[in-house]
This record gives C-alpha cells, structure tokens and sequence, in this order.
C-alpha cells in the first residue's frame, strides 16, 4: 500500500487551489488526487458558455495539463473514494485499491438535488446542469424544434436558460420563489434580470411548482401546464459529506471545518462546496457553493496540509454573473438600512448596519464594484471613509491618503 | 519584481496616462489614428476628488485574489509576478472586477472578457506606457518593499 | 470708459486632423485659454488669455497644438511698433504702471555674442579633459592673507572663510514666494549634488531647507524678509542685496496673493498683505554704512562666514565694487541689466542698468588697478546663458557665475514672463498648490544637475581648447577672448582685442 503525504479527494477548483497551497510550501512531497469525473479540472460554470459556443473544452480546463506534472500530482480520476480510516490514515477506492495519507483533503463538493416530483422516472429526457458531462449530454439533446422545461429559477437554472435559449424553441422556467434568483437578488433587481431573459423567450411559472409529470406535460401547482421535451432539474446541490460523516466527523449542513480548513478528525481536511464557511456577513456557518470560496478554502487546507499556516477568516457570499449582457453583482446579506440607486439600465442596492457595509446588489453597475466588496470583505468602518461619495461611485479617494498610500505606494 | 507605483503627491489629474494606454494597448502606431473620435478605455484610471489625484492600475498583488476567484482560469500570475489574462480563456463573468479591491480589473468594452494592466507586457511598448510618459513622476515603475 | 482693443500677440493654432481630444491641454492651463465644447466633441480655445507658455504645445500627446505670433499688424511703424503702442493703450485703459517679469527683452547688444575664444595652435598643445586633469573646482572669497607663523615655525590658518565650489556655477537668488517651495527644492537638491550653491533670494528661507544649509547663500536685502539669527548661522554664506540687476536703484513688491501661509511664515510678515522692500537700506548710505552691516554679520556668525555684496550693474559700478572691496565682503556679485526678476515696473526693466559684460570688464580692471583684486573675488550674473557665456565672463575677470533664467528654464519655464501673475504653468513662479504640484523636485533637480554637469563638460572642453587645465589660469585672460562687431570704446572697456589682432 503506498502512502502519499497528501491526498486530495475531488479533482475540481478546491482540490487545484489546495495543489497550489501545498506546493507554495512543499515543492517536493507527492500528491494523490482522487477524481470522480474523468476528466482534469475545469470551470464548472463554464458549461453555459460551452453551450453558448463561447468556449470549448480544451478552453474549459481550469488548469494546463501540463500543471499536474509540474506538481507532481498522481491524478486517479474516474474513481470515488468509498471510505475513510482516519484510524489507520487510509483511503479505500471504488476498485477497492487502498492508500494510505498524511493528510487528506475531502474535496468531494455536492451533487444535484432532486425535489420530489410525481411521474419524474418516466420522464425521458430528464437532465441536471452541472457537469461537463451534463452539457455534453444536453448539448446532444438541444434542437430547433425542442420545448425545455427547466425547474429551478437559480443561477444554475437560468445560466442553463442562457446557454440553450437560443437553440431551442422555447424555455419554461418554475421556481418555488416568487422571484427569479431568490437567494441572490432583491424584488427589484430580479424583476430587471427577468425582463432581459423574457425578452430572449424565457416563460416563468413563479410562486409554482411541478405536481407530476405526464408524458411530455408538467402539471403545476398553480393548475397551468407546461409541454416539454427537455427536462432540466436546477432546484439546488447538496453537499457530499457522506464520507466524513461516515469516518465520524462533524458534519452540519455541510462539513465542519476551522478557519485553517481542519475537520474534527485529525490530519483530515476538508474544502468546496463539501465544506462550510464562516460567513462574516450573515455570522453563521455556512456552505458558500461559490467557486471562488472553493479556491479561498482549498488553498487554505492546502497551506496547513503542508504546514504553513494560513486562515480564511472573511469568507462571504458574492457573485458575478451574466444573462444576455445584464450583468448582475451581489455580496453579503440584505439586512440593516438600503441605499438604492435606480436607472432604466442599472439599480444599485448598498446594504449598511452597525456602521458596516453589509451586503450589496449591483445591476450593470460592474465598475469598480471591487471596492464594495473590500469594505464588506474587511468590515471596514463606514466612519474611516467617505461613505457618502462611495455610495455614489465606488473610488479609492474616498479612503483616507494613509491607506491609499499602504496600497498603492508599497508592494501588496 | 519592478511594480507600478503611485506618487500621489505630484499626480496632476491630467489624465495623460489614461490616453498613452488606451494607444499603447490599441494595437495601431499613429496615436491619432489609434484614438482620434473614439471612446478610450484604458486599463489605467485617474480618479479626481478636489485637489487629490491619483492613478489606480493593477497591483500585480503577491497573491492575487483575482486569480484565485477565476472561475475559467484565465487569469494567472506568471513566474515574472505579472497577473495576466488570457482572453481567450476569459468568458466575461466579470467575477475578478468584484472582487479586485483596488478596481483595477475592469470590464472590457467589447464584453465578452475583462482586462487590466500587464505592464505594457502584451504591447509593443516593452515598458509601462503610462510612466514613460507621466509628465510628473507621479507613477513610477520599481523594485520596493512590501511594508510590515 | 471703452476700453482700447488690444489684439492677442499670439494665436492658438490646433491641427484638428491631429486632436484627440483628450483635454490635456484644457486641464492644465491655468489661463483657461481651452476648453471642450459637448456639442460639437471640438476643443476650442480662447487666445485672448493666453501667455505662450508652452505648457498645452509640451503636453499634448499628439502634437496637435503650436502658438504663432499674430499676423495682424498696425500700419507699419519702426518708431511706434505695436508692443509700444499696446503698452500706451493698456497705460490709457487702466492708468498704472506696466508691470513685466524675466529679463530685459530689448534688442540691446549682447556682449557675450561679440566675444570669441580662443584656442590653441602648433606653439601650445591643447588638453584633452577626458584624458588629462582639468580642475573646476575653485574657492570664493578674500585671498590677501600675510603669512603668519607660530612660535614653533607652523603657518598660523589665517585664511577667512572661504565658499568651495567644484564648478564655477551658482544658482542665483530667487524668494521663495516669488518662486514656488517646490522650485526652491528643486534648487537646493541641485546645489548639493553639484557642490555648489543656491541662494534663497530675500524671502528667508524654509524651515524645509535648513538641511542644505551648507550649500546655501542666505539673503539680507532692504525688507530683511525672514532674517534671524538660525537663519544666518544655517548658511554658507550671507549676501547683503543692495540692487537686482533687472531692476536697480527699486526695491520689490511681492504682492498679497503670493504670500500664502507657508510663505507669510518664512519670511516673517503676515499672510495676504504685500511684501514691500524698500529701495534702499535705509542704515545705508556709505561704504562706511555697508562696512557697517558687513562687520555686523560676520560678527552676528562669528566670522565663518563669507560676506557677500550684490549691487547691480550700473554706470558707476566700478568705483562702488572698488568700495565694497574695501568694506570687508569677501565677495562682490554683480547683477546685469539683462537679469530675470518676478516682477518689475516695465520702464526700469528695460531702460535701467548696463550690460553685465561691461560692468565685469570695468570692476575686474578697477580693482587690479588698485591691487584690491584678490581683496574679493567676482560673481557675475544677469543672464548667463550657456557654458560659453560662463568661460568669458571667467577670462573677463570673474571668479564664478550665478544663472537664474537658465535654471528656472531648466525646470521648465518657457519664458512667457507672465511670473507676475502668479499663475505659472510649471509650478515655478506661483504659490497656488494645484500649480505648484507641477513641479515635482525628484525630476527638477535632476534636470537642474543635468544642465551644470553638461556645461562643466563644456568648460573643460573650452578650456583644454584654449591649452588651460585650471580656473585660476582663464580668471582674467583677456588674451583668450577677441571681439567682433566691436567699437573701439567697446574694445577698449572690455579690455579685449578686436578678431585677428595677433600678438
């Protein structure tokens, strides 16, 4: 049985950031990589704009190929890690080969939710969005004359919507929420991003939800029906901790884990959308199924696997996304006082309490939004900067000349 | 490595800068032809507040958050310290402007990516355009300590 | 009452094929001659209010712009020609006294233009400075020293203090307020790189700048603006003003607006109301008045210090150099009719005063005459202009050289002598913050050290030319110089042959 110094399960953007964690402290000590999918890292969110023709595969790769072997990185890919000894420090794969670790990172992120439906296994074409795999399938599936039924009203739902609208002949959209992109957006803003995808085809059944299935008809719960050929189920991911939990870790809605990226058992690491956050906006334990936070924690875990020492202590939500050149930022949570900015084009929403930015939404408003996101970020005092020309226009000049020296006249 | 640095003391707000980098990174030798009734959009920005002056380009930060938050890997930081990106790989989700703290990735004109400085790496200037030609020294482009 | 019309001197010419506009040019003059009209998306530009400062042409980075002297012109008039004629119509619209800045702009002869230098030929070898030794260096101040030894036979140090320079250049004296904090850095920096020295004119001196202090020349003149004891003991040596050579026998006025806080401090008057300085010391009316002041400095800095008298050229300048070398300075200064200044009445300017050559040819000669020559040695300035301008003045008689305009040139002036204005678009001459940030030092002494260390190249050049490897050696070699274009008088007060006048 050989025995790595590290092992990484998962071979997606946390595995890849803890590679890099590791390496930035030990050039040399061989790491496993156990990946389910059979490929190498990509950009999960990328699949949208593979079906949009806006990227390819070679493209998609998250990293070179050529970076596994620089970092002489073992990858076992095709493989699911079935158990975990944290006892003995071992790994058991699906074909029942065993390795042994020093440290283990579980980087096994989520898998789709399927809400119950009535009829759902007699659906035939019935797709989830999240893997290359999923839009290789659906990509195959797309055609002129197809009707999509998506459940989910998402991110992933809707980038799904975008990458399809324009290739098939007609979308239908349901989410529960009375609102397109409820765990993202205010009233306002989703109504501006609901306007623009309606405006390329899409059909939303709001405040709804699929009943059962029959043939090519959705019933909903409202009593309306939606014909489909396609069906996409975007409702959300749930975490895989199964792993952990089984080995006897800690594990809430997702897995525990310190700000160093430890799970309560020892040597054994845990990051992605497997793993919750310290939320600084909401204060609470947190999975942030967020890309970037996979890199933020993976590179963490990676750090500390190698003995460095390094902590993730301003996780927070945000996101940056597109549908059809609305373009949509948002961060933190939607609590204390609103300032709110409001054209035809853009809408601004800055979210304040306790003297703190607390959270933001920013419609075609992209400019500069980095400096929003710093002042939540660094919980930087409202009172230590111009706050009433920052609400207006996101700018350095608002910060006092001693900061803006320690950032712009010095190494950062 | 040699960064740019900003001098606010002696930034005069003039916002030549802006305009020697818009040509710089246009592609085309006659300035004039390369600008002249366009909309530039140059990857150094000027803010102006009063008397106070100052450009903002990237940091090229020892660990850039642009880079980590990428989620199509186009952005990199090479062996040179350079954070570059490779619009080829970029698919304009704009997730490195939201989260760059100094506003320094900006959105391209052309959609579809986003763009910043790379220190005159990816244009014939062979320098930084923006410091060749500061008519006051207010950027420079150097070799400095990080501050403890 | 109708105003006169005075037509601009100069127009704005914009190549619109070129401009980009890009509003540089719109936001750096602070005449506000341009400005960008959202209409049409053209950059227009209002010339009535503009100096010819270059400082839009200078920065336009697609050379769009030019300034060209109007073409309009009066009937044809060599007596009233239309400066004359603009100058009786403003005196008639406003009823003042025409005020002017920089040097004197009159078609008079310039001496140095008429002076030719020699070389050598086959009888004496020429020194090449790149590969033999070629001193620059030199020393101001009294030389007349008897040697005294002590009991055991050791020279006693005698020697009263003396100025070290290692080229024979000086920056010569400008006020901080009637110049910007940032020139005056720009300046002492320089003058410490250098080894040698700036003077900081009569508006005292920054507290700033104590740090230079030994390359500085600090300034008594009649407002005895920011005079103090620290201030005369942080400087290498004092200068007693008694006249500026762009404006003799006046005193100055800097007006309200320039002195801002900073410079309400220096010079120790408040804040907004006008500098006056008397034209006259008034403790001074004699030599016997100036030995006086003299004696008390050097008493006030216990003698370590070289005092220096600057007058400015005028027709006697000769016999009050042959007194002032007798009242105890170590060194005279002298300031030609041609010297810049940041604001004088237009008359005296222009009409007051003698040629800085003649004035140094007539002193040198008095005082060897009088065998007081080495009692003092000999600054010349009013507009000294280049590395040739230095050498004659040197073979004429002087030990060194101030230069003003060529260094405020250096820093970027454009000699569109509008300083009285107060709104210099290089940050020179002007006390407004948003003008003087324009100047940053980093780059202006930079460029100051470049233009000294290229004329010191130059010297040597000129010198090994002419066979000399010393300073000492040209001081007064009136044979290396020849005149062309010359009268007899003019020969003859210069104290030089006339070209081709062999031995």
């Amino acid at each position: 049985m050989k025995r790595y110094p590290y092992v990484i399960l998962g071979c997606s953007i946390a595995a890849v950031a803890a590679i890099e964690g590791i390496r930035s402290q030990d050039k040399k000590g061989d790491i496993l990589v156990v990946g389910e999918e059979p490929c190498r890292a990509y950009g999960r969110p990328l699949i949208s704009y593979y079906l949009l023709g806006e990227t390819d595969l070679p493209r998609m790769d998250y990293r070179p190929e050529k970076f596994y072997e620089e970092n002489n990185v073992t990858l076992r890919l095709g493989m699911r890690a079935e158990r975990i000894d944290p006892e003995e420090k071992t790994v058991t794969l699906s074909d029942g080969e065993k390795f042994g670790y020093e440290k283990l990172l579980v980087a096994t992120g989520s898998r789709p939710f399927d809400p119950p439906m009535e009829g759902i296994e007699h659906v035939k074409e019935s797709f989830h969005f999240m893997t290359k795999a999923d839009a290789l399938a659906l990509d195959k599936a797309l055609s002129p004359e197809k009707r999509v039924l998506i459940v989910g009203a998402g991110l992933i739902g809707l980038k799904c919507f975008e990458g399809i609208a324009a290739r098939v002949k007609s979308v239908a959209i349901v989410d529960l929420a009375d609102r397109i992109l409820p765990a993202i957006l205010d009233e306002t803003g989703a109504k501006m991003v609901q306007s623009a995808l309606e405006a390329r085809g899409a059909a939303f059944f709001l405040s709804d939800s699929v009943l059962r299935f029959e043939g090519n008809t959705a019933h909903l719960k409202s009593g309306k029906t939606a014909e489909f050929d396609l069906l996409v189920i975007a409702v959300g991911v749930r975490p895989n901790t199964e792993l952990i939990k089984e080995a006897g870790g800690e594990v809430r809605r997702g897995i525990a884990v310190d700000e160093c990226g430890r799970t309560n058992l020892p040597n054994i690491f845990a990051a992605g959308d497997c793993a919750e956050s310290f939320d600084i906006a909401s204060g609470t334990n947190r999975v942030l199924a967020l890309l970037p936070n996979a890199a933020f924690q993976g590179r963490t875990a990676g750090i500390n696997m190698a003995g460095g020492k390094a902590t993730l202590k301003n996780a927070v939500a945000f996101n940056s996304i597109g549908f059809f050149g609305t373009h949509v930022m948002t961060a933190g949570v939607y609590e204390g006082e609103e300032y709110c900015e409001r054209t035809e084009r853009t809408y601004k929403a800055l979210f304040t309490k306790d003297g703190l930015l607390k959270g933001f939404i920013l419609v075609n408003l992209p400019e500069r939004a980095g400096i929003y996101l710093k002042l939540l970020k660094e919980r930087i005092p409202l009172g230590a900067v111009d706050f009433e020309a920052l609400k207006t226009s996101p700018a350095w000049s608002a910060f006092s000349p001693e900061a803006r020296a320690e950032n712009f006249a010095r190494e950062v | 490595m040699k960064r740019i640095y900003v001098k606010e003391q002696w930034c005069l707000g003039c916002h030549l800068c802006e305009y020697e980098c818009a040509y710089a990174n246009s592609g085309i030798a006659d300035m004039v032809r390369a600008l002249k009734g366009k909309a530039i959009h140059p990857r150094v920005r000027v803010e102006d507040a009063g008397e106070v002056h100052f450009a903002v380009n990237c940091r090229h930060c020892t660990d850039p958050v642009c880079v980590q938050s990428c989620i199509s890997g186009a952005l990199t930081k090479g062996e040179d310290g350079i954070v570059r990106i490779d619009k080829q790989k970029c698919v304009g989700c704009l997730t490195c402007v939201l989260v760059c703290p100094y506003g320094a990735v900006l959105p391209s004109p052309e959609g579809h990516a986003a763009m910043k400085c790379q220190l005159c790496t990816d244009n014939t200037m062979g320098e930084p355009n923006c410091v060749k030609h500061c008519p006051n020294g207010a950027i420079v482009y150097e070799e400095r300590e990080a501050m403890q | 009452m109708m105003q006169l019309y005075i037509r601009p001197d100069y127009e704005v010419i914009r190549n619109e094929a070129r401009c980009i506009a890009c509003r540089i040019c719109e936001r750096q003059c602070a005449n506000e001659v341009h400005s960008f009209d959202p209409e049409t998306g053209l950059m227009r530009s209002d010339e009535s209010k503009c100096v010819n400062c270059h400082r839009c042409v200078s920065l336009c980075p697609t050379h769009a712009l030019k300034i060209v002297k109007t073409d309009d012109t009066y009937r044809e008039n060599a007596n009233w020609e239309a400066q004359t004629i603009h100058e009786v119509y403003r005196q008639a619209n406003t009823g003042g006294v025409l005020l002017s800045s920089m040097g004197n702009p009159k078609p008079y002869p310039v001496f140095w233009d008429k002076l030719l230098i020699n070389a050598s030929q086959v009888t004496n070898p020429p020194i090449d400075p790149l590969r033999e030794p070629m001193e620059t260096q030199l020393y101001l101040g009294k030389r007349t020293v008897k040697a005294e030894r002590e009991e055991n036979g050791l020279l006693k140090d005698t020697l009263p203090p003396q100025l070290k320079l290692s080229v024979p250049i000086l920056f010569s004296a400008m006020s901080y307020g009637s110049i910007s904090y940032n020139a005056h850095e720009s300046l002492a920096r320089a003058a410490e790189a250098l080894g040698t020295y700036y003077n900081t004119g009569e508006g005292g001196l920054h507290k700033d700048f104590y740090k230079y202090g030994k390359n500085t020349i600090v300034q008594v003149a009649s407002g005895r603006f920011g005079v103090h004891k620290e201030y005369l003991e942080t400087a290498a040596a004092i200068e007693i003003k008694m006249g500026q050579g762009a404006k003799p026998g006046i005193g100055g006025h800097l007006p309200g607006g320039k002195i801002s806080e900073d410079v309400s401090k220096t010079r120790m008057i408040p804040q907004g109301v006008d500098a006056i300085s008397p034209a006259p010391h008034h403790d001074i009316y004699s030599i016997e008045d100036l030995k006086q002041l003299v004696d008390s400095l050097k008493e006030a800095t216990e003698y370590k210090k070289p005092i220096i008298v600057k007058i400015a050229a005028v027709h006697n300048a000769a016999a009050i150099a042959s007194g002032i070398a007798r009242s105890g300075a170590d060194i005279i200064a002298i300031d030609g009719f041609r010297g810049g200044t940041g604001a004088a009445p237009t008359r005296i300017r222009d009409n007051v005063g003698i040629p800085i050559e003649m004035a140094l040819a007539q002193i040198d000669t008095r005082l060897r005459e009088e065998g007081i020559r080495d009692n003092v040695s000999i600054l010349v300035g009013g507009s000294v202009r280049s590395s040739a301008d230095v050498v004659k003045a040197i073979a004429l008689g002087a030990d060194a050289c101030y230069i003003g305009t060529a260094a405020l040139l250096a820093l970027g002036c454009h000699l569109c002598r509008s300083c009285h204005t107060g709104k210099c678009n290089w940050g020179i001459a002007t006390q407004r913050p948003d003008l003087v940030k324009r100047l940053n030092p980093d780059l202006g002494y930079e460029r100051l050290v470049n233009l000294v260390s290229a004329w010191k190249h130059e010297i040597e050049e000129m010198m090994g030319g002419m066979g000399i490897n010393s300073l000492e050696a040209l001081r007064g070699n009136r044979l290396m110089l020849r005149g062309i274009g010359l009268t007899d008088t003019e020969l003859r007060l210069l104290g030089v042959r006339y070209a081709g006048d062999s031995l």
